[in-house]
């Protein structure tokens, strides 16, 4: 069984979120996020820009010899909690996180090194709504020419690079060399777009079961990290509607007086509280299966040159690992869902008028919270996984 | 006991291993024997670390009482039995550490951790739950003695107790968080009935207290007469932190005897309730992992609010699991295994039947702070929500609705 999971942050968590809460109230308050999403360009590439190059926080997760800041999925978690909060218009789960997790599983240097630098952007090139484990490849290759369509794809409007799975194989196609056509998304903080292949060239990164694997990695630890933006945007709200109740007046009294409210606002605060346990578990386990399979892979390649020993009891604890980021992951966004979508929808009703007007934020907050319920599999998806994998089965 | 070197956890095991050589654990199984190895623990100072010296403590880092604990549990030595005395350790002995006279100290605290004088608390009545400052059980002085006339109910232990922290109105025509003033009773003296109160279960685990013109002598006041409400109110604060205990594994809880219903008995196996199974065990697992947080922020020295979402979750997640595996196990569930008035049982919680379970857990939103004020206790304190518009705060005591 794997070690105790540190649920904290650390002081280096807090200065990191310090710092990028700072930057993101500047450079992208909510006014900013608004009028973008009805603007051609809704995907932020200078605010991306910032956060990927000068900030290094694309690279977060990558090891330092791969070109990345040699920090673990923790300190992600952190970021995403801030980005969720800011509803920020970038495309970091998609490239930092999901992109970033397959190309570690592929083995993938030189692209790595690249989106690590946040000279390059990458997507995972599934339906947003995808879960790991029931991808169904809807492009075929034909030697190393790629050929067939992929609705939904998230954050892919901006990437420079398309990772695309066929039923055998995963391939990176340079996104210039597909047809993305953008979708009218229920989230458009967080742009969709269906994305068309006729005989791009493709370059084959992975096959056979690693193929698979490299998706299943990517999108279970996209969705245990997810999580965390989600108790951003959970987060935010509960603080704003709190604020809120606390400036208005009705019956001559605050709002926020009524008992009636104040016990919802509790009820929400514990939920966000154990929302915020969850995810800090699935961030935990994902940092630790990525240790492991590193340390599986270098052990591995040491086993090709002489006998090592100790090389299959630390290939088993690295499948013990990620069995236990899976069930971290399943678990995080069958209760973080659900909390974030709670938390705007209480964030709409308790403003009451205001909070169903286009000029005030708290729909783009439901949006993100609904879109992101969905995304990576839906809670009741999430929760027939784990009852498999926790032996609770259905028949 | 004087240590001048700053005290680690290193120093805590030597000053341990010092006190066994002296004193054989071995031998020290049972009755006087138990006794004399106990109160030589607490003048030793390794009692409660974090107590002064010469009240069972070195004046230690609270952080480190584990170490001491499980130093103590090596060695085979007889502990002081700390859940059958957990209102005299976790809720008076601090209130007297605080409040108390020199004198008192010394007097109540040695035998109150040996677990030779059990304690029990008298602070809420049939009129006074939520509202405890509401409370109406008087206290009137008589030259250097106090007569006390009142009813205080939900009282545990009270009937094998000796002492107890007593919460008292002296003066009615005060607003009712000035007039109150908070004693320790004796609880042989003449006067003090103690009636079992019959619970939902119908057994007993809980009192009745009636006190007719119980004496007690002014040197057993807690504080200054007019501080009860503050003296109550720290009493009260240690109630919440002794929330915790040690970590639980994954399906430690209720959640775990569900799960295996549902493993063992395909029979219990409907499609509806597959989900709500689930989303039970996605709930439990929620609330386990922030009580592990929870103990992960204390153990670093972070006094959070995050107990309060632990005991809030709980409550409800043990009445629902309980009342799920109750209607799974259909049938079953309609024959209950006795109503007999008792003291309780010494079975472990979890090993209860469901009905058993469906039923005492009812109690766990209502024991120790309804969740209604836990709610208002998270939205004012926690969040800093406005607190209702009061009428209760400024006029006499005597002139509230009732």
């Amino acid at each position: 069984m794997t070690a105790a999971a540190d649920l904290l942050y650390d002081e280096t968590d807090e200065e990191l979120r310090g710092n990028l809460r700072g930057m993101l109230s500047e450079r992208s308050p909510w006014s900013k996020v608004l009028a973008r999403v009805e603007s051609p360009e809704t995907c932020d590439s200078k605010l991306w820009a910032v956060l990927a190059g000068e900030m290094g926080l694309a690279g977060l997760a990558v090891p330092e010899e791969l070109g990345g800041a040699g920090a673990t999925w923790r300190q992600v978690a952190v970021v995403l909690e801030e980005l969720g909060r800011a509803v920020a218009p970038v495309p970091y789960l998609g490239s930092a996180v999901i992109a970033t997790r397959a190309l570690l599983h592929c083995g993938e240097r030189d692209l790595l090194a690249e989106l690590a630098s946040g000279r390059q952007c990458a997507a995972l090139a599934v339906p947003f709504s995808a879960m790991a484990g029931t991808v169904t490849p809807s492009v075929s290759a034909d030697g190393d020419a790629l050929t067939g369509t992929v609705t939904s794809v998230a954050d892919a409007l901006i990437a420079d690079v398309l990772l695309v799975p066929t039923a055998d194989a995963l391939y990176a196609v340079s996104a210039a060399d597909a047809t993305r056509t953008s979708v009218v998304s229920l989230d458009m903080t967080r742009q969709l777009c269906d994305v068309a292949f006729d005989g791009a060239r493709a370059r084959r990164i992975a096959s056979g079961p690693a193929a698979v694997s490299a998706v299943t990695a990517a999108l279970t630890t996209g969705a245990a990290l997810l999580a965390s933006e989600q108790v951003g945007v959970a987060q935010w709200c509960l603080d704003t509607t709190v604020e809120y109740l606390k400036t208005r007046y009705q019956f001559g009294r605050q709002v926020g007086s009524f008992q009636a409210l104040k016990h919802r606002l509790a009820d929400l605060w514990t939920r966000i509280t154990q929302a915020r346990a969850v995810a800090r578990y699935a961030a935990a386990r994902a940092a630790d299966a990525a240790a492991r399979a590193a340390d599986a892979a270098a052990r591995a390649a040491d086993a090709a040159d002489a006998a090592v020993p100790g090389a299959s009891v630390d290939a088993e604890r690295s499948v013990d690992a990620q069995q236990e980021e899976a069930i971290a992951a399943a678990l995080a966004q069958a209760y973080c869902s659900d909390a974030a979508v709670l938390a705007a929808e209480e964030c709409v009703q308790l403003h009451g008028g205001i909070g169903f007007t286009w000029e005030h934020p708290a729909h783009l907050y439901l949006k993100r919270a609904k879109s992101s319920a969905i995304a990576l599999g839906t809670p009741d998806r999430q929760r027939a996984a784990l009852a498999r994998m926790v032996d609770v089965p259905a028949a | 006991m004087t240590v001048a070197e700053p005290i680690t956890a290193a120093v805590l095991q030597k000053l341990v291993a010092e006190f066994l050589a002296a004193h054989d654990p071995r031998a020290a199984a049972d009755g006087g024997a138990r006794l004399d190895f106990l109160r030589a623990r607490f003048d030793a100072g390794l009692a409660w670390i974090h107590y002064p010296p010469g009240l069972g403590g070195l004046g230690a880092p609270r952080a480190l009482q584990p170490v001491v604990d499980a130093e103590f549990a090596a060695a085979g030595a007889p502990d002081n039995r700390p859940g059958w005395n957990a209102i005299g350790l976790g809720m008076a002995a601090p209130t007297i550490l605080r409040h108390g006279t020199d004198e008192q100290k010394h007097r109540f605290l040695r035998p109150l951790w040996t677990g030779e004088e059990i304690w029990c608390q008298l602070f809420s009545e049939p009129g006074a739950g939520s509202d405890l400052a509401g409370l109406g059980t008087r206290a009137v002085r008589d030259g250097d003695d106090w007569i006390i006339n009142g009813q205080k109910v939900w009282t545990s232990l009270a009937h094998i107790a000796r002492w107890a922290i007593l919460v008292t109105r002296h003066d009615p025509n005060l607003p009712k968080h000035e007039g109150m003033t908070y004693f320790i009773l004796d609880m042989h003296a003449p006067g003090v009935e103690v009636r079992p109160l019959r619970q939902i279960t119908g057994e007993s685990e809980f009192n009745e207290v009636f006190l007719t013109d119980v004496r007690l002598p002014d040197s057993l006041r807690l504080g200054a007469v007019g501080e009860g409400w503050t003296v109550a109110r720290s009493t009260l604060m240690n109630e919440r932190v002794s929330i915790g205990g040690g970590a639980i594994p994954r399906e430690g809880g209720a959640i775990g005897v569900l799960a295996n219903l549902w493993r063992d008995r395909p029979d219990v196996r409907t499609p509806g309730r597959h989900d709500d199974v689930m989303r039970a065990w996605v709930d439990a697992e929620a609330a386990r992992l922030t009580a592990t947080r929870f103990r992960q922020q204390l153990a670093a020295g972070e006094v959070g609010p995050d107990g309060s979402a632990v005991k809030l979750t709980f409550a409800t997640l043990m009445q629902r699991i309980a009342g799920l595996e109750l209607e799974m196990r259909g049938e079953e569930s309609l024959r209950h295994e006795d109503w007999d008035l008792g003291r309780g049982r010494d079975v472990p919680f979890l090993n209860r039947i469901a009905g058993y379970r469906y039923l005492r857990s009812k109690g766990n939103s209502i024991e120790g702070g309804t969740s209604e004020i836990l709610r208002n206790i998270i939205s004012e304190r926690v969040l800093g929500l406005p607190s209702e518009p009061r009428s209760d705060k400024d006029i006499p005591w005597k002139d509230l609705p009732r």
